[in-house]
């Protein structure tokens, strides 16, 4: 066994290098200004302080609005879409969920690049409103095309735990629900979907984490004027070049997650705690 | 007793395989029916025909003399106890039993005074509040038999209650549902595989093997006049020779002629021969009317369970005194404690 914990070692180096040393330098950097020719670094609390602007305040409103929208129509799209899968065959299950990661294998930037050439103003859609004389819409570097592009990309990690949900869940628990006289809307109501609120939540988490930070979408479906809290964090490190402001922002967005993930966490167990707990059935 | 469900010619065809192949059943008020038989055999299958969860391919089935097959599962009023419970896990005792009352729209005040009426029956009064989850086998057993019971159905379906409860509390369940049975005064239709749980509970027995109804008959008939040689050797333990029959009241087998107490058959007909094992005795060699030598000898609590081997086969003998292993032994029985059983019989 002693052998065995050896191979530990390299791995020990890789997640010290490659996670801990960045994060401590993230810390650094967030509290700490450039120094003078003596101290090479300076303590302060300014690039917090500094956040605290209602430009940036707004910036990081606008995010969590379109990381809850975006989260909200994936399981209004998602939940829909994965109760079905869950009760088709199993041929044409394995067959729907592989539709479904498909795009995922294809890279992500990609994926988006190939929506502006469908929303951009002479793409695919508008060329098709102008060839049946209808006026184009403009749909790019819109709120509209920013969580378009969400919802795509993050949709199929909100069918897959619900999916996964639905389809671990007791067929005869069902079926007990029939036998007690419920119709399908009744079993739905008060017995599948209750059953499946865990699927929702790690949906949720899946969803709006991502959602909240990303920077990618925004900046190519929205446009450079669109700001989101990924991008103003982008900015800070690679046009701008304010590693401080950038570092001290992460940390912020860092806390705000930590928090958030906490409370979901909390909520999913406290609806375990009700439901589950090392019963036959589960 | 009023005729209460009919099957009439069920086949059940599962993408080729025949798993029912043409049930006709009849099943009266007030009864304690089992269907009995070796996993796969279509006990379950035909409990969820009646229960409306799987449709049969052909056949009618009747419930009080109206044909149910496109009845929905909510309709009818029958209900379950699910081989594993099927408790709603995300309620506690109370909601799970309420359950179907509340879908009925029944007044909250009603509701609690019926619930508490069968958790006073099934011996659960006071867990109201318990989460189903972190209950024991035997008490979600019993949250589940009162779920189905509330709901005052007029037949109550049992699949397999009690086989993940160990062997102790399985005994106490086959009574206290009888008795439950009893006091409810409605329809059980119970499957297992269990024959002794069948033998200790019925009052009808329906053995079943390979998508037939093999023999239909109360325990006591089941068990001393079984049909054919499957009954026999599924229902306890047996010795089943093959013999003729020479004439009414005379036998045949291991090269001697044995008198018997059945008659109607063809003379020289080739028949099983079912010998239950604490019928036979083992008596001093010159005693028997065959003789053999012990092979072995098992305690099994209340009895010995002896193998003696003759010229012509080892038989299977219970009883309680016990014999020596590799002495010289007779064999008696009486005639009556030969059952014959025509090769060709099935129900």
């Amino acid at each position: 066994m002693k052998g065995f914990a050896n191979l530990v070692r390299p791995y020990m180096v890789w997640i010290f290098g490659g996670i801990v040393i960045p994060m401590l330098l993230i810390v650094l950097y967030a509290f700490t200004k450039h120094g003078n020719s003596v101290m090479a670094f300076q303590f302060t609390l300014d690039n917090f302080i500094k956040f605290f602007d209602p430009v940036f305040v707004k910036v990081l409103m606008k995010s969590f609005e379109v990381a809850v929208v975006t989260t909200l129509l994936c399981i209004l799209l998602g939940y829909p879409i994965a109760y079905i899968i869950a009760n088709v065959n199993e041929k044409i299950q394995t067959l729907l969920l592989l539709l479904i990661t498909m795009p995922m294998w294809i890279n992500m930037l990609v994926r988006t690049y190939s929506w502006i050439s469908i929303l951009s103003d002479k793409g695919l859609i508008n060329g098709f409103l102008v060839y049946l004389n209808l006026s184009p819409i403009k749909m790019m570097y819109t709120d509209f095309a920013v969580i378009l592009g969400m919802v795509y990309n993050f949709l199929p990690f909100m069918i897959l735990s619900i999916y996964t949900a639905l389809a671990k869940m007791d067929k005869a628990i069902i079926h007990a629900s029939y036998d007690l006289g419920a119709n399908r809307t009744q079993t739905f109501l008060r017995v599948v979907f209750p059953l499946s609120l865990s699927g929702v939540i790690s949906g949720i988490t899946l969803v709006f984490l991502p959602a909240v930070s990303t920077f990618v979408i925004p900046k190519f479906l929205g446009g450079g004027q669109y700001m989101l809290i990924g991008n103003l964090i982008e900015n800070q490190f690679i046009t701008v070049g304010e590693w401080n402001f950038g570092s001290a922002i992460s940390m912020i967005m860092a806390a705000i997650i930590m928090f958030s993930m906490y409370m979901t966490r909390r909520f999913d167990r406290d609806i375990e705690e009700t439901s589950k707990g090392g019963g036959v059935v589960w | 007793m009023r005729k209460l469900i009919e099957f009439k010619n069920i086949v059940k065809d599962f993408n080729g395989n025949l798993v029912l192949k043409g049930i006709n059943l009849t099943i009266h008020e007030n009864e304690f029916v089992t269907l009995l038989g070796p996993s796969g055999c279509g006990k379950t299958t035909l409990l969820r025909i009646l229960g409306g969860f799987i449709p049969q391919t052909s056949g009618e089935v009747y419930f009080e003399n109206i044909e149910i097959s496109n009845v929905p599962p909510y309709k009818r009023e029958i209900n379950t106890v699910f081989q594993r419970y099927a408790l709603f896990p995300h309620m506690n005792v109370y909601d799970n039993v309420a359950f179907g009352l509340r879908i009925k729209k029944q007044s909250e005040n009603i509701i609690k005074q019926k619930v508490e009426k069968m958790l006073k029956l099934v011996g659960l009064e006071g867990f109201g509040d318990r989460a189903v989850t972190l209950m024991s086998g035997g008490q979600q057993q019993r949250v589940a038999i009162a779920r189905a019971l509330v709901n005052e159905p007029m037949v109550l379906l049992l699949d397999e209650p009690l086989g993940a409860l160990d062997l102790k509390l399985r005994k106490e369940m086959q009574h206290e549902l009888k008795k439950i049975q009893k006091e409810v005064g409605i329809t059980f239709i119970y499957v297992t595989h269990d024959q002794e749980e069948a033998l200790t509970m019925s009052d009808n027995i329906v053995v079943m093997n390979n998508g037939e109804i093999q023999q239909i008959g109360g325990p006591t008939d089941i068990y001393n006049e079984p049909q054919n040689r499957f009954v026999a050797d599924f229902i306890g333990e047996s010795n089943i020779i093959e013999g003729t029959m020479l004439d009414d009241f005379s036998v045949s087998f291991d090269g001697a002629t044995f008198e018997c107490v059945d008659n109607g058959f063809t003379e020289g007909e080739e028949v099983d021969i079912v010998v239950r094992p604490e019928d036979l005795d083992i008596v001093p060699l010159e005693m028997g009317k065959m003789a053999g030598v012990v092979r072995s000898s098992l305690f099994k609590g209340v009895h010995y369970e002896i193998v003696v081997e003759t010229e012509f086969r080892e038989w299977i003998i219970h009883t309680t005194d016990n014999a020596e292993v590799d002495k010289r032994v007779g064999l008696h029985f009486f005639p009556e404690d030969l059952h014959i059983m025509s090769k060709l019989r099935t129900y």
